[in-house]
């Protein structure tokens, strides 16, 4: 994977049409409101994907090996609620804070016991353990919300240093970051994941402790769900068990934008990363424009799934062994026509009761 | 002599084992009865037919979707998106009943039906001719149909007052003595149940999911028969949300927010395999009925329902643990299936 790559494949990576990207929209902002390329709006939006980010750096490495952890958002939703109640008991908020971190740490481990040593697809395992976690995370609060934290711990989800105001959380992003991606590229334990991703058998028979890394990759994404819950709840000041809903899907289509892929083998942590920067600047943008929250998602469900769409049909055409036959046609067609008919029927009903 | 006593006690033991697991639809059921027995021990209120019958009615529509969810996952697919069409079907159809309060219940439903299978097509489309995989293309579009909601009612909500009386009527109307909705999924268990068993595209549907290729070798149409099966996915969604818009009243914009989870949840514990090619209908109307009565008996034994979701997803796990070991047994005695 890091064979000497002649100039031309250099440029033609995914990473640069992320890059590509970024400017694009950056410019596009610019020229939409004036208020984009403010600092203080910049650092502030910055701080709103910090727990995103941090939760997407384990899933890299997941989703390398060709699993995948559907828990994380419900990981951090009981890690925090477990440090809220712990708090509310009267316990100390860092005694509470390295409990959630320690109760992450578990959680990751039993998904990464079932999914590496019981052998199960990790699909289904944090499917149940997404239920479960997010499950404890209601027991352990119930409909309350524990608040009122100590402003030293408030610092690491709403501090910021020096005159911008850069964000910690941002600071915290970075600093693991840079870790993971050192393991990733610098360490034994990098290469092994793209091994197993590739070929789980033959890098068992080359000596690669296939259980040993699958277990510790989930226990990372524990960790580090647990941090970001704990990131949030100092952002918000406060810890309900619904927090995060739906943030594992956020992760995912962070990771796979990114150039990873769904199927193991192949991706980088710049990539990642990058779409990260993406996904946010896109968001950032579209709520300068007053584009709400759900019409932003479809812009971002779009981008994912052309992110996979047009390199494959660009192979396809690229590779000139695809025949243009009369079924394929008619399929294309039909399947047109039909998303054509909704379109009509979607814009001429909503004006029934909309005037 | 010893060894040859515990070979036979052994072989013995496996028989009945096997026999279990032939009939796994027979090791829910006896899940069931088990629990039935415990929580009616507590709560005799339990056994009552009016219970029995809200059970059923709650699990209906997740029958109906779990079974569309049961097709896409034999084929090695999965359908992130149901709770979102759901969402969408429901808003939409809830807007055109109010606008016309004078269309019959069942011009509403098929309504429902041929909007779901657009949705589905579209999905369908991805995954056969875009070449994306299943998981992330219905990621997109549960982002995509969820964000259409808001776009297509502006944040509004369909209320019970706003909806005629035929639509109300039509889950919760029983002219048959049990409620419609009741019916709809029976039939709907049945109609999935042939079709499977012994239709060519139905029994295509489990080559596909057993083997791609060899099913390609065999002369199975595989893009046709996998776009089909996200068609039909879309038309049982379209259906369970007119139901879902019928028997709650209302169409809001997270109508079905998560219900993906819980379909997948009743394939599962209904037995069918995640890696594809099996699975039947009987196992996940099981599943599914599992599901309803620990909802049901963890309201009766009066345990929070804060412990729902927790209890939900520990028996997922036990689920497939219990699963994986049966399959792994099955392999090292050689048992043929």
């Amino acid at each position: 994977m890091t064979s000497k790559q002649s100039l031309g494949d250099f440029f033609k990576r995914w990473e640069w049409l992320l890059v590509l990207l970024i400017f694009l929209v950056t410019i596009v902002n610019a020229r939409l409101t004036p208020y984009f390329l403010d600092t203080r709006n910049l650092m502030r939006a910055t701080s709103d994907f910090m727990e995103l980010g941090l939760m997407m750096l384990p899933m890299v490495f997941i989703i390398i090996t060709g699993n995948i952890d559907l828990s994380v958002a419900s990981m951090m939703a009981m890690c925090a609620s477990l440090m809220g109640w712990l708090h509310m008991q009267g316990t100390n908020i860092w005694v509470a804070m390295a409990a959630a971190l320690l109760l992450g740490l578990l959680a990751g481990f039993l998904n990464g016991y079932l999914v590496a040593r019981v052998k199960l697809p990790s699909l289904v395992v944090t499917l149940g353990t997404f239920a479960f976690y997010r499950g404890m995370a209601y027991a352990l609060l119930g409909d309350q919300a524990a608040r009122g934290y100590p402003e030293s711990f408030t610092f690491l989800g709403q501090g910021s240093i020096g005159s911008i105001r850069f964000p910690f959380s941002a600071v915290l992003f970075i600093i693991f970051a840079v870790i993971f991606s050192l393991i990733l590229y610098k360490l034994k334990f990098g290469r092994y994941l793209y091994v197993i991703g590739n070929n789980e058998e033959a890098g068992f028979y080359a000596g690669v402790n296939v259980v040993r890394t699958k277990l510790l990759i989930f226990m990372m994404s524990g960790f580090m769900s647990a941090l970001a819950g704990i990131v949030l709840a100092a952002r918000f000041g406060s810890t309900r068990p619904d927090i995060g809903t739906g943030l594992e899907l956020a992760v995912i289509t962070a990771v796979v934008l990114g150039g990873v892929s769904i199927s193991g083998g192949s991706g980088t942590m710049i990539g990642a990363i990058l779409a990260l920067v993406l996904i946010g600047e896109m968001r950032f943008g579209m709520g300068l424009i007053n584009i709400p929250g759900q019409g932003q998602n479809i812009v971002i469900g779009f981008l994912l799934i052309l992110s996979i769409l047009i390199p494959h049909v660009g192979r396809e055409l690229t590779s000139g062994n695809v025949k243009v036959n009369k079924a394929m046609v008619g399929k294309t067609a039909v399947a047109l026509i039909m998303i054509a008919l909704f379109a009509i029927f979607f814009f001429w009903s909503r004006t029934l009761l909309i005037a | 002599m010893a060894t040859t006593y515990s070979a036979n006690d052994e072989k013995k033991g496996n028989n009945l084992f096997l026999t279990l697991v032939r009939f796994r639809e027979l090791s829910i059921m006896i899940i069931i009865l088990l629990l039935v027995i415990l929580v009616s021990i507590r709560n005799p209120a339990f056994l009552s037919i009016e219970n029995f019958r809200d059970i059923l009615l709650n699990i209906s529509i997740l029958v109906i979707v779990a079974l569309a969810q049961t097709m896409v996952i034999i084929t090695r697919g999965i359908d992130l998106s149901v709770g979102s069409m759901i969402g969408l079907v429901a808003m939409m159809v809830a807007f055109v009943t109010v606008s016309f309060p004078e269309m019959s219940p069942l011009v509403a439903v098929l309504l429902g039906m041929a909007i779901g299978s657009c949705l589905g097509a579209f999905n369908g489309f991805l995954i056969t001719m875009g070449g994306v995989p299943p998981i992330i293309a219905t990621l997109g579009t549960l982002s995509i149909y969820r964000g259409l909601i808001f776009v297509y009612s502006g944040g509004q909500w369909v209320n019970s007052y706003e909806m005629p009386d035929g639509f109300r009527a039509l889950a919760k109307g029983a002219p048959l003595g049990i409620p419609n909705i009741i019916l709809i999924a029976a039939v709907v268990a049945v109609l999935v149940h042939l079709f499977l068993n012994f239709t060519r595209p139905g029994r295509d549907i489990y080559t596909i999911g057993s083997n791609p290729d060899a099913a390609k070798v065999a002369g199975v149409n595989v893009t046709r028969t996998t776009f089909m099966v996200y068609v039909i996915s879309g038309v049982l969604c379209g259906l369970a949300a007119v139901l879902w818009a019928s028997r709650f009243e209302s169409a809001q914009t997270n109508t079905a927010l998560g219900f993906e989870l819980q379909s997948v949840a009743a394939s599962v514990v209904g037995g069918v395999s995640i890696l594809g090619g099996s699975g039947s209908v009987l196992g996940v109307v099981l599943g599914a009925f599992l599901l309803g009565i620990i909802e049901n008996a963890l309201t009766l034994v009066r345990i929070s329902p804060f412990w729902q979701l927790a209890a939900q997803g520990l028996l997922i796990l036990t689920a497939v643990i219990v699963d994986s070991a049966i399959s792994r047994r099955l392999q090292r005695f050689g048992g043929e299936s």
